[in-house]
């Protein structure tokens, strides 16, 4: 529609002003590479803006600590010391190990629960489903601060604080901002997909798993790159929660580093860098299939 | 059971779509219902308990002792220091919404013009989103150091002012916004996803109609993505009340020179994991829910009227 309306005026347009057309294109030209210089030199400083803090970080990290503050920008000698040294100074693989046990375990558990109970939010019909999605809704603007306090005692009364239990169990529940997402994308999905598993005698787990599950994949990739983001990177539950050195993830003793260390910068910034490499590699690993689901999950589409 | 019509030919479906519709009722009970349980343990059940340890003294190790409503007193009129880190966390999301909002649109918006490289520089402006916030801490800790940063050598270098970012209390609330600005990333890809959806003969319709760039993005993009907008603002404005981690790796658990960056997730740390004052704490944490609800719900009647939906 939009397209042979635009085509019948621009014919109008062309049969009654010809002649400036010719100088008409060229100023256009000259105004779109303009624009575009512009844009990309704007783009490019902000990329350059962005980067610099990064650079600087990779850049600190193979200096000698002395160098970290001494107003050269580039190292004078180079050293991977600083990387030796925090693999000796601290318990960095057993930390790595706790750390990836706890995230891989919650996205597991979030990504399992989540689909489902989006699934039943999303596409099956029941009483008192409208209610309970508000308060699905309401229940994540409750502000950490409020349950934070409590919950730690119910792990206390339970026995398993200094355990690992508190930072990934309840993800056996679902999480309510991922639940969201996950709806957005499954009201999405053409409803002759349900019906047609249910003419063909599937049950309604049946068709989760068999026909939509398939198609969820972007959706999933992205709350799955979330979660593995939220765990690797939080700090505040496992400071609650573990005591022992031993027991750390990388946040908390990155964090440790701090104080144990007496600001040994070069070595704060080779830990940082460490911490954040795998970081990298899921997202360039995982970013086609994220992006994808993170537009058909927020909302714009459906 | 007698006296069971007789079932008319071409009517079948009433029976077996009642029941259909009672198997699907059952599916969706039973979906729901791992969050259903997790509300009732995990958030209800705390929030009950916590508001009957609000009236205790209770420091973990001995059983609560009954105090009234001693803890809820104290809380308004015997602890500035509370007041003070609601004062701070506010200032904080006041200044960090608008800025971040703005920032990862604005960005977004350079971008969704971009068609050549356009992933080239959403990777790069994404990356500082994948660094943990321990790390990203440490790097804006050194690159703001009042005396050695990069920052004060650049504007010291310029002839401008250069402020004692980590060290002057006025400072450190603008020093841990820079730090959280810088990993706008998240919202800046959902912004871009948002943008990529808006259909083009909105756009061609509007410029039609004679409308420049300006009033087409005032006209036809904001209008569009003003759900998007209202859910970046929610995450976004739920991610400051929650602020943790820089202030705590900058500073300390004291929240640096004067409290100035003293907000209320790291008051409630104190209270709770370093002094044990679980039943104080958690009568702060009511009045901390009262407050934040009520801030939440006013902002959402004011968007309500500025949100539209698209109906299809």
């Amino acid at each position: 529609m939009a397209f042979s309306q635009q085509s019948i005026l621009s014919q109008s347009t062309v049969s009654k002003v010809r002649e400036p057309e010719t100088t008409n294109r060229n100023n256009g030209r000259r105004n779109a590479a303009i624009q575009a210089i512009l844009l990309y030199g704007l783009l490019s400083a902000l990329a350059a803006l962005f980067m610099a803090p990064f650079a600087w970080l990779i850049l600190s990290s193979l200096k000698p600590s002395s160098e970290v503050f001494s107003g050269n920008l580039l190292p004078t000698e180079p050293t991977l010391d600083n990387y030796r040294n925090v693999f000796t100074y601290a318990p960095v693989l057993r930390w790595l190990g706790n750390t990836l046990l706890v995230t891989v375990l919650s996205v597991i558990l979030v990504v399992c629960s989540s689909v489902v109970v989006a699934y039943g939010f999303a596409r099956l019909r029941f009483r008192g489903r409208g209610v309970l999605f508000a308060v699905l809704l309401a229940s994540y603007m409750l502000p950490g601060a409020v349950t934070m306090i409590p919950t730690f005692l119910i792990w206390n009364e339970l026995g398993l604080v200094g355990t690992f239990f508190p930072l990934f169990l309840g993800n056996i529940f679902g999480s309510s901002f991922y639940i969201f997402m996950l709806r957005q994308f499954f009201i999405s999905l053409p409803q002759d997909l349900i019906d047609a598993g249910r003419l063909d005698g599937a049950g309604y787990f049946r068709i989760l798993v068999g026909i939509l599950l398939p198609l969820l994949r972007p959706a999933i990739v992205a709350i799955a790159v979330f979660e593995f983001q939220a765990k690797w990177d939080d700090f505040l539950i496992p400071l609650i929660y573990l005591n022992q050195r031993s027991d750390f993830t990388l946040s908390l003793g990155l964090a440790s580093f701090k104080a144990d260390f007496d600001m040994d910068w070069g070595l704060l910034m080779a830990a940082s860098v460490l911490m954040t490499i795998p970081m990298i590699i899921l997202f360039f690993a995982a970013q086609k299939l994220f992006i994808q689901g993170l537009s058909a999950s927020t909302g714009i589409k459906g | 059971m007698a006296t069971m019509p007789v079932r008319r030919p071409g009517s079948p479906s009433k029976k077996s779509r009642n029941t259909a519709a009672r198997e699907e009722s059952r599916a969706g009970w039973i979906a729901v219902s791992p969050w259903i349980i997790g509300f009732l343990v995990l958030t209800l059940l705390p929030m009950g308990w916590s508001f009957y340890l609000a009236f205790t003294s209770y420091d973990v190790l001995s059983p609560p002792e009954w105090v009234g409503g001693r803890n809820f007193t104290n809380v308004f009129t015997n602890d500035p220091i509370f007041w003070k880190s609601v004062r701070n966390t506010f200032i904080y999301a006041l200044m960090y919404v608008p800025i971040h909002l703005c920032t990862s649109f604005g960005i977004a918006l350079l971008l969704h013009q971009a068609t050549k490289g356009q992933s080239a520089f959403r990777t790069l402006m994404y990356l500082p989103a994948m660094t943990p916030a321990v790390a990203t801490s440490y790097v804006w800790l050194s690159i703001l150091n009042p005396n050695d940063g990069w920052v004060n050598r650049a504007l010291r270098s310029l002839n401008l002012p250069a402020p004692l970012w980590t060290v002057d209390p006025a400072w450190t609330k603008p020093t841990i916004v820079l730090t959280s600005i810088w990993v706008l990333g998240g919202a800046m890809v959902i912004f871009l996803a948002a943008l990529q959806g808006v259909p083009k003969d909105l756009y061609e319709a509007a410029k039609l109609d004679g409308a420049n760039a300006w009033q087409r993005m005032w006209a036809v993009t904001i209008p569009i993505l003003s759900p998007v907008i209202l859910f970046n603002l929610t995450v976004s404005t739920i991610a400051s009340l929650g602020v943790f981690t820089q202030g705590f790796i900058i500073f300390d658990s004291r929240g640096g020179p004067e409290n100035s960056a003293l907000f209320i997730m790291m008051y409630l740390y104190r209270r709770g994991f370093e002094n044990f004052q679980m039943g104080y704490a958690s009568a702060v944490a009511w009045v901390l829910f009262v407050i934040i609800v009520s801030v939440t719900i006013l902002q959402f009647v004011l968007s309500r009227r500025y949100v539209h939906y698209d109906q299809a």
